[in-house]
């Protein structure tokens, strides 16, 4: 675990609806160190959402600072925001945010095109082989389970070998069965691939896979502390050897 | 590039219906424009032809001042030309670049034989009519100097006439009666056809003039002088035909005793009178295919509104791509092509479309429509301008979503 990926230094938000001023963070500081498997957790109304959207250069901070892999990020204009969420962040979503009618190897492509990557197909058949999916890649999300859809939002997400992968309730729409195969090829990706993979949850059965559980109230820190034994899932479905990559 | 028209494509093709009624209004404005343009060439083609076919050395004469505006009230005016005037002008000497002139008297009456019956344009004039307007009897002789002179009861009639009247029969020798009085068939006239402008060259009757002007003596005198409808005059060649008007005009005004101001008669060529044709012909096109631009216009505005709708749609799609990375000119590019394609894709069937209108006219056979690759040039131009005018605003709308809305957005 090298230099940290993710730094806050004193992150503020503040949204301003009408005349009414909104407090999300009052002063956020924390560090992310690279190689991490964090949850960020909170009640609604916690900050952790627009906590998740300023790690994901979605939104900038109001004041402080936020260094991603070393780049003030709210120094950037749109273009650079864009091409850092291109370059050094994966989404996954829970509801998988696929386009419809695009098959999944289109899918997964879809970062490339905007990072003006030629050679796309195979990049996007590499990591759909990752996810255990590659059986699947012209399949349309329509054809393709829960399980498999968030699969494909993974393999996404991992397109063009992000800094941090930033998971939005990830099995937010799955049972848990389903739910549980996701968090094992997030394990999977973090232990063999030292991806960074921070999740925002309120699942607290999501945070005990993890290393490291943030908690947050009221836009306040109130709680930074390892797990003492994380657990591991099991890939019941996906080989073991497609995640060799 | 290409990526961003297969993303374009893609999301036409998954509306289809809505695409092909968008395109629609696109298709039926450049069809329109297209199918008038290439109609209003032909037309003016079919009017050169025409000079060409008739000469452009012929020259006519008319009562009343064709400039002044007073053609419309020629009828009700007292000014007049008379079967003197026109011998004046055939005076050798006189006029020295006409070639030869040929008086015309024109009434309508009814033509009778046997049960069948027209109504139709009685003309009197002399020989030198048919080689000055070109009316070549087909079959049977045209009427001489001397039927002319004893005003003999013979026609000449268009090839229309002869068949409406005798059907299959032989017409020469044929006694047709014009105001009870019988007249005998002398010729008929070689088919001439409908002009670009509809009217039928071929529904004539034409009698040496002594004969009409006793036939219509009542209309067809003014002060003990017999008066003509018109006088047409063939200059000796193209290049004298300027020369001849200024000798008819002096002459004229010379025996009309006109010393200022407007003339009583006017001296054009066919030429003159074509070209004025051509060219109201030419206004009119244009004319027609601004009004039919404006349904571009309109379909422009179906892109806008369909765009603007596919914009709110796609709110999450677009949220997504710049969640993994779109710029806003990417997306803004995204949408823009879409509307581009849309708008150049109804082009390009109404250019289809505007061909086929054309080649239906071309079926009718008035005369043939002329496709020109400037106005089609033209009308691909025009779409992708529609499709860029009208798809900027609803792809900026797209580009400066702001993505964390978007995303949430149901």
């Amino acid at each position: 675990m090298d230099a940290a990926v993710i730094q806050l230094k004193d992150v503020t938000k503040v949204y301003r609806s009408g005349q009414v001023q909104v407090h999300a963070l009052r002063g956020i500081s924390l560090e992310i160190a690279r190689g991490d498997l964090v949850a960020i957790m909170g009640p609604s109304g916690s900050g952790k959402s627009t906590l998740m959207n300023i790690l994901g250069c979605l939104d900038q901070p109001t004041a402080g600072q936020y260094l991603l892999d070393g780049v003030d990020i709210g120094r950037l204009s749109d273009v650079q925001l864009a091409d850092i969420r291109n370059r050094k962040i994966g989404f996954v979503f829970q509801n998988y945010n696929l386009l419809p009618r695009t098959t999944a190897v289109d899918n997964v492509a879809m970062p490339l095109m905007y990072a003006r990557t030629r050679v796309r197909r195979e990049k996007a058949l590499d990591a759909l082989a990752a996810v255990g999916l590659a059986d699947r890649a012209d399949h349309k999300p329509s054809e393709l389970s829960g399980g498999e859809q968030q699969r494909v939002a993974i393999a996404r997400a991992l397109i063009n070998d992000p800094a941090v992968i930033l998971a939005d309730e990830p099995t937010g729409n799955l049972d848990s069965k389903t739910g549980l195969e996701i968090i094992a090829i997030f394990q999977r990706l973090n232990s063999e691939r030292g991806i960074t993979v921070v999740y925002v949850t309120h699942d607290q059965e999501i945070a005990r896979y993890t290393r490291r559980i943030i908690r947050l109230i009221d836009g306040h820190l109130a709680g930074d502390e390892p797990v003492a034994r994380p657990m591991v899932a099991e890939l019941a479905r996906v080989a073991p050897t497609l995640m060799g990559g | 590039m290409r990526q961003s028209i297969r993303i374009a494509l893609h999301a036409l093709v998954a509306n289809k219906l809505r695409a092909v009624l968008t395109m629609l209004g696109i298709i039926i404005g450049v069809g329109a424009v297209i199918a008038l343009l290439s109609i209003g060439e032909g037309a003016q083609a079919a009017i050169l032809q025409q000079i060409e076919d008739i000469g452009s050395n012929l020259i006519f004469v008319v009562p009343g001042d064709f400039r002044a505006g007073s053609t419309f009230s020629r009828s009700i005016s007292t000014e007049v030309l008379t079967l003197d005037d026109a011998e004046a002008i055939a005076q050798p000497g006189n006029c020295p670049s006409v070639a030869a002139v040929a008086p015309q008297y024109e009434h309508g009456g009814e033509v009778v034989y046997r049960s069948a019956s027209l109504y139709t344009d009685l003309i009197g004039t002399t020989p030198e009519f048919q080689e000055i307007r070109n009316y070549v009897p087909h079959i049977g002789q045209f009427f001489s100097e001397q039927d002319v002179a004893a005003a003999a009861r013979v026609v000449a009639v268009g090839a229309d006439v002869a068949e409406e009247l005798f059907g299959s029969e032989d017409p020469i020798g044929r006694i047709v009666r014009i105001n009870r009085l019988p007249f005998r068939v002398v010729a008929v006239f070689e088919k001439k056809g409908t002009s670009a402008f509809g009217d039928t060259r071929d529904r004539v009757v034409v009698m040496p003039i002594n004969t009409a002007l006793r036939l219509f003596g009542r209309d067809a005198t003014s002060g003990g002088r017999s008066i003509v409808t018109s006088i047409n005059v063939s200059a000796r060649d193209d290049a004298h035909v300027e020369q001849a008007i200024r000798e008819i005009t002096f002459l004229l005004r010379d025996r009309h005793r006109i010393q200022t101001g407007t003339d009583d008669f006017s001296v054009t060529s066919q030429k003159d009178i074509m070209d004025l044709t051509a060219s109201v012909a030419r206004v009119l096109t244009t004319f027609l295919a601004a009004i039919a631009a404006i349904s571009l216009l309109v379909g422009g505005i179906g892109i806008m509104n369909i765009m603007l709708v596919s914009v709110v749609e796609r709110t999450r799609e677009i949220g997504l791509r710049k969640a993994i990375g779109a710029r806003p000119s990417d997306i803004l590019t995204q949408f823009l092509i879409e509307a581009v394609i849309l708008s150049l894709a109804g082009g390009v069937v109404g250019i289809l479309v505007g061909i086929g209108l054309s080649a239906l006219v071309n079926l009718s056979g008035a005369f043939m429509a002329k496709l020109s690759l400037q106005a089609i040039g033209m009308a691909v131009g025009f779409s992708i301008a529609v499709g860029l005018f009208f798809g900027i605003y609803p792809a900026r709308r797209a580009a400066v979503l702001n993505p964390i809305e978007a995303l949430r957005y149901e």
